[in-house]
């Protein structure tokens, strides 16, 4: 299937990365390329077939829940591009 | 004498018992290494400092007669791993000043063990890439050129510069991680060994995310042997990633006996791809004949959803990217993108993305988002996993068959030059991967071990694919390849 210019455009804002609107047609055909390429997979017959979600069967490990880390406000904030009072510093979110 | 930046690691353990030099000598040898290397652009992030004091340590430690294998011995570590205090950025902008404030599990184990961090190694942006060149430290650059030609030529991808770095002796060996054959494609692009262990034989704490269900760390070494130390030393279960087998970790080097003896080697008759050079033809039935002089059995095998391992890993790794890589959005760390009057945070996130980004990163996190997008979650995600059930019930097939390895060629061809996939369609760099993909999807371990030389003087390799947690045997099946193969060709050194 074919990604058009606006499904382009919906997809970047979707994953949240700004795209010049000169750009989009580059970007709706090289999306088109590799999804053309999965078309492929079309060609099986996978009906009964279940998707595979580990690729060692393993039981998933359970602790006790239980406080093992904590207290680190400095460590969080260390890489912040901007902090105060102990907080991450975010643009305006509710008008 | 042998100069100490040539040594393997066996040489170097050797040599440090006896006396013969230092951890510190050793360790400043690289280091000088490293700063007449600046033209591969293999090392990305200086930790000299670190490493001299890590040197000082490990001669303490030896000065008892203690200390384990890789006491002193200098290693470097690709950019993706977190290393506490220094700079990690996984060769992406986004991550620019990233300093983490801990340290991941594997560079942890090395470090205890008394290993020497050498500096952070180069990169295609997270791990995107079969060429090192999405890099937003530059391209590295391989260590080999062609006979007569003076073209610089990639290193491969996405352990690039751990490839570059292992190569021209600036280490002795490194770390890297394997998505879709970003140890192995590299490793055999510069004449080295690499080794992608099962899925779960090491811990992923700590190691930037690109792919959780494809993504594993191993050594890349000058030899087999150095290969089997070093994946001892980066394996285990690990609290930290549930994902990490709770198995008792081999001794990987006891294992290296050289005996293949009626060992079954498999030869998959769909990675006889059409278009295939009669070089690489050669390589593969030369590779087949030392195996088979060994004692082995060659054996003719089907995997017959092969051709259907790119597709599926180009829905699946990016599907898993998009997710992962939704965590850099300006707000806890990295770059965060100048904002204009009346930006909300919206526009934060999309102008820090669109900044921090490269092309490759934003058109995987794209295609990974429109194949998770409602609608199109059955057509595309949904089958892509049920194929890939498809491809790992393939090897499990041929393994219940009593196969003891499998051996293909590790690439479709030699390093090629920088800048030369730049005109071409993605798809056509994707291609690259084709030999090793599938063995990601299925969790299988794979090693590339470099075999000979093409026409043109650049090295070649050949992949051995063993059974899940079989490390040990494959390693010893790849150690009977090595030493009959006796590659031991050096780049020129040109830089």
């Amino acid at each position: 299937m074919a990604i058009d210019i606006e499904t382009a455009r919906k997809v970047a804002k979707l994953a949240r990365i700004a795209i010049d609107d000169n750009d989009l047609p580059r970007v709706a055909s090289e999306l088109s390329g590799i999804l053309s390429f999965m078309e492929q997979l079309n060609e099986l017959d996978v009906s009964g077939i279940e998707p595979m979600t580990s690729v060692t069967p393993m039981e998933l490990k359970r602790r006790q829940d239980q406080i093992t880390d904590g207290n680190q406000q400095s460590s969080v904030l260390a890489n912040a591009p901007e902090n105060k009072e102990g907080f991450f510093v975010v643009p305006k979110v509710v008008e | 004498m042998t100069e100490l930046i040539e040594l393997t690691i066996e040489e170097a353990r050797a040599g440090l018992r006896e006396k013969k030099f230092s951890a510190v000598e050793l360790t400043k040898a690289c280091l000088k290494s490293v700063g007449e290397a600046k033209e591969l652009n293999a090392v990305v992030h200086d930790t000299s400092e670190l490493a001299i004091k890590q040197a000082s340590n490990a001669d303490q430690i030896l000065s008892k007669g203690m200390g384990e294998s890789l006491c002193g011995i200098p290693i470097g570590v690709k950019d993706l791993f977190c290393t506490k205090g220094v700079l990690t950025q996984a060769g992406s902008h986004i991550l620019n000043g990233f300093k983490p404030e801990y340290e991941s599990t594997i560079t942890k184990q090395l470090w205890d063990s008394g290993a020497v961090m050498v500096g952070k190694l180069n990169m295609d942006e997270f791990a995107m890439g079969s060429s090192n060149e999405t890099s937003t430290y530059g391209n590295a650059i391989n260590p080999w050129q062609e006979v007569n030609d003076s073209r610089k030529l990639v290193p491969g991808g996405s352990s690039g510069g751990s490839a570059a770095a292992v190569s021209a002796d600036l280490c002795l060996g490194a770390i890297g991680t394997d998505t879709g054959g970003s140890i192995r494609q590299p490793a055999a692009f510069v004449g080295i060994t690499g080794l992608k262990p099962t899925y779960g034989r090491c811990s992923r704490w700590g190691v930037v995310a690109f792919a959780s269900s494809l993504d594993q760390a191993g050594p890349m070494t000058k030899s087999v042997r150095d290969a089997a130390i070093l994946l001892k030393t980066m394996s285990g279960h690990d609290e930290k990633d549930s994902t990490s087998a709770d198995l008792p970790v081999p001794d990987f080097e006891s294992f290296l006996t050289g005996d293949i003896k009626g060992k079954k080697i498999g030869i998959p008759r769909e990675y006889r791809l059409d278009g295939m050079s009669n070089e690489i033809e050669e390589l593969w039935s030369d590779g087949m004949k030392m195996l088979e002089e060994a004692g082995a059995e060659i054996i003719d095998i089907s995997l017959p959803h092969t051709k259907f391992a790119l597709p599926v890993y180009y829905v699946v790794a990016p599907a898993e990217a998009s997710s992962n890589l939704a965590r850099y959005d300006g707000v806890r760390f990295g770059h965060r993108a100048e904002l204009s009057l009346g930006d909300g945070i919206t526009e934060m996130y999309e102008k820090t993305r669109a900044e921090g980004f490269g092309d490759e990163v934003k058109r995987r996190v794209m295609i990974g988002t429109y194949v998770l997008s409602a609608g199109f979650y059955d057509a595309y995600y949904n089958r892509a996993r049920k194929v890939r059930t498809l491809i790992k019930n393939d090897f499990e097939a041929v393994f219940n068959q009593n196969i003891d390895a499998i051996l293909t060629p590790s690439t479709p061809s030699s390093a090629f030059a920088i800048g030369e996939m730049e005109n071409v369609d993605p798809v056509q760099m994707y291609l690259n991967d084709i030999f090793t993909v599938p063995v990601n999807l299925a969790g299988l371990p794979g090693i590339s071990v470099p075999v000979r030389l093409d026409k043109n003087g650049l090295p070649l390799g050949l992949q051995l694919i063993g059974k899940p947690w079989e490390e040990g045997d494959m390693l010893n099946i790849a150690y009977s390849l090595e030493k009959s193969a006796s590659f031991d060709a050096k780049p020129k050194k040109w830089w």
